[in-house]
């Protein structure tokens, strides 16, 4: 009987892909994707480092140098490279703070949607009927309101503030990844491979964790980067109307809402914390795009 | 085609109960006292207190109140406002067409911008052309547009003095509303220059609200522009030697335009949410303002209705969508 050796390696240029390589082929394809990752690896990195490499502190307000302009322009100081806000705190600390909310919220908020999406979207992939459209049903209602309108009232309801707001705008996102996973799972448990393997007598949990889901990822992994954006976005959105996080927390959104009466005097205030949102979704965006072309088996050429 | 419409319609039905459960329950789940909250009286006696409760109803069992809740809705009665005791209807239907005439123009903005441009970055594929039309298209989805409102009112406002901040027209003119739409109204007036005015308080907003739906309507023409030519009946169409015009214009646009048109369809909710922030900023009297002002002013009555109103209303203009889509692409009716 002759011994196949599974370690064996096959001749050289043969060797497949690793999954990750395969990964990184695609992905490093789309340049907008690569330079969306760099930029959000810098901003992750400031965020995780904002007390070593800010230059001031995010709270202290030095009374000396109240709006001061940005360092580039007619009376800036170079130690406030960004200027300063109303009350003399350095904006360029603030925003690299600031970045800390943003991913935290970005994290919470996927992670709290993406959890609770696929099991209740696999609960009704996988068991269908009334369970199914009792699911949906409760997936259309939420969906009746327009996204904002409801997170803006849930947090009315329970109180204004960055945890709340981080709540209300996950079960606004609750739906989205509900539907993609059910989608998935549809297509997904009358393939030869579940049914083998429920002939082979595996439990149901068994089948739907470890059997159908795993090949039902690639688009939430999408849509969860998609999620992350939408949240920074939402969440900012929500602190510029004052219901998210309150001052005198440097969340992009609050300091958006505080800055507000100075638009006419002190264009900086208001101009740097939007753009810190703005780069910080792009790059994501840009990532998600870049994914989308990697784990989208019908975009590959191959 | 009827079957199709009755379908949909029997969908709306549980919804429609959600939803009104939602806006139920809202008032029920605030923290504090109800009967506080609707009064709007700071201190007041227990008897005053239990009179009150009687009036509003609070003493019966949830269900019965929600019963009556649901009636009052299918009769139009959607509460009153705790601090202007209007009822929330007449204050929805008097500021709704601001909502309407400024969602109309953006979205008019977006598909006459969104489509040509898709068509044209479908068309160029992989030049600078479709790179810098993709690469705008994907800055404007991913943009806070109440950062961005605030920095068109700085520069076209502020700097260059073009635009008014806040408004729908300037208080030189005034004219009583005919049909609640500025443009018209400023028309039918006759007063020269009030159209002109209106024009400028409209076009900040306009701009601000259409950026999202324009950066996705973009991106999805030129998706299903690129699917589109590709097929067999576009060759066809090239082989025969018609004119490229003809080939995009006719052939593959039309085909292309039918998930476009969904995309279009699903910028309703888009439009409201844009709405929140864009009245917000630009002081425009619509409902998103109105929503956001009653949650500061904890004005839960208005909250409540506006919320059951704003549903109703996207339910209706998703009804309307799919019944369009389906009369468009006959397939999915059956």
């Amino acid at each position: 009987m002759a011994v196949v050796d599974t370690n064996a390696v096959p001749p050289s240029g043969l060797v497949p892909p690793s999954g990750l390589a395969e990964f990184w082929f695609y992905f490093s394809r789309n340049k907008g994707a690569v330079i969306g990752l760099a930029v959000f690896t810098i901003i992750l990195l400031l965020a995780v480092f904002a007390p070593i490499v800010s230059p001031h502190s995010p709270s202290i307000q030095n009374r000396d140098v109240l709006l001061l302009p940005p360092s580039w322009s007619e009376g800036g100081q170079l130690t406030y490279l960004l200027g300063t806000d109303p009350v003399g705190r350095d904006i360029l600390t603030r925003l690299i703070y600031g970045a800390r909310f943003s991913l935290f919220i970005g994290l919470v908020v996927v992670t709290l949607s993406v959890l609770a999406g696929v099991m209740v979207g696999l609960v009704a992939g996988y068991f269908r009927g009334r369970t199914d459209t009792i699911i949906m049903r409760v997936m259309d209602i939420i969906l009746a309101f327009p996204s904002l309108l409801l997170a803006l009232v849930l947090v009315a309801v329970l109180g204004p503030g960055l945890v709340n707001a981080m709540i209300a705008i996950s079960l606004v996102n609750l739906p989205h990844f509900v539907r993609l996973t059910r989608a998935a799972v549809m297509t997904e448990r009358t393939k030869d491979y579940v049914i083998a393997s429920k002939v082979a007598g595996a439990g149901t949990t068994r089948i739907m964790f470890l059997t159908i889901l795993p090949n039902c990822l690639a688009p939430l992994i999408v849509q969860a980067t998609l999620a992350f954006s939408a949240a920074i976005l939402d969440a900012a959105a929500l602190g510029f109307l004052g219901m998210g996080a309150q001052p005198p927390t440097p969340e992009w959104g609050t300091m958006l809402a505080e800055a507000r009466e100075f638009i006419q005097r002190a264009w900086w205030v208001v101009t740097f914390p939007g753009l810190a949102i703005l780069i910080t979704v792009l790059a994501i965006n840009l990532m998600g795009d870049g994914l989308r072309d990697a784990l989208d088996p019908k975009l590959k050429r191959s | 085609m009827l079957r199709f419409i009755f379908g949909r319609l029997a969908v709306l039905v549980p919804t429609f109960i959600g939803v009104s459960i939602i806006a139920f329950s809202f008032i029920r789940l605030l923290p504090g006292d109800p009967v506080m909250l609707l009064a709007g009286e700071r201190v007041m006696s227990p008897e005053r207190h239990a009179q009150i409760m009687a009036e509003l109803g609070f003493d019966r069992p949830m269900y019965i109140q929600y019963f009556d809740y649901l009636i009052n809705l299918l009769q139009g009665d959607f509460g009153s406002s705790i601090i202007s005791k209007r009822p929330v209807l007449d204050d929805f239907l008097t500021l709704f067409p601001a909502t309407v005439e400024l969602s109309i123009c953006a979205i008019l903005l977006a598909v006459c911008l969104g489509i040509p441009a898709g068509v044209l970055a479908a068309v160029k594929r992989g030049t600078w052309m479709d790179q810098t039309i993709m690469g705008t298209a994907l800055i404007g989805y991913s943009m806070p547009i109440f950062w961005w409102g605030l920095l068109l009112i700085i520069f076209f406002s502020g700097y260059l003095g073009w635009t008014p901040v806040s408004g729908r027209i300037s208080f030189l003119y005034f004219f009583p509303p005919v049909t609640g739409f500025m443009l018209i109204d400023s028309l039918l007036s006759g007063q020269p220059g009030a159209f002109k005015s209106a024009v400028t308080y409209l076009i900040l907003p306009t701009i601000v609200l259409a950026t999202i739906p324009l950066a996705v309507i973009a991106r999805q023409t030129r998706s299903a522009m690129l699917e589109v030519l590709g097929e067999d009946y576009v060759r066809t169409a090239r082989s025969k030697g018609l004119s490229p015009f003809r080939v995009i214009g006719v052939h593959a646009l039309r085909n292309a335009l039918i998930p476009v048109i969904t995309t279009i369809g699903l910028q309703v909710g888009v439009l409201l949410a844009g709405a929140i922030l864009t009245e917000t900023i630009f002081s425009w009297p619509g409902i998103g303002k109105w929503m956001v002002d009653s949650v500061f002013k904890r004005d839960y009555a208005v909250v409540q209705g506006g919320l059951m109103l704003i549903a109703a209303v996207i339910m209706v203009v998703n009804l309307i969508v799919d019944v369009l889509y389906g009369f468009i692409n006959p397939r999915i009716r059956h």
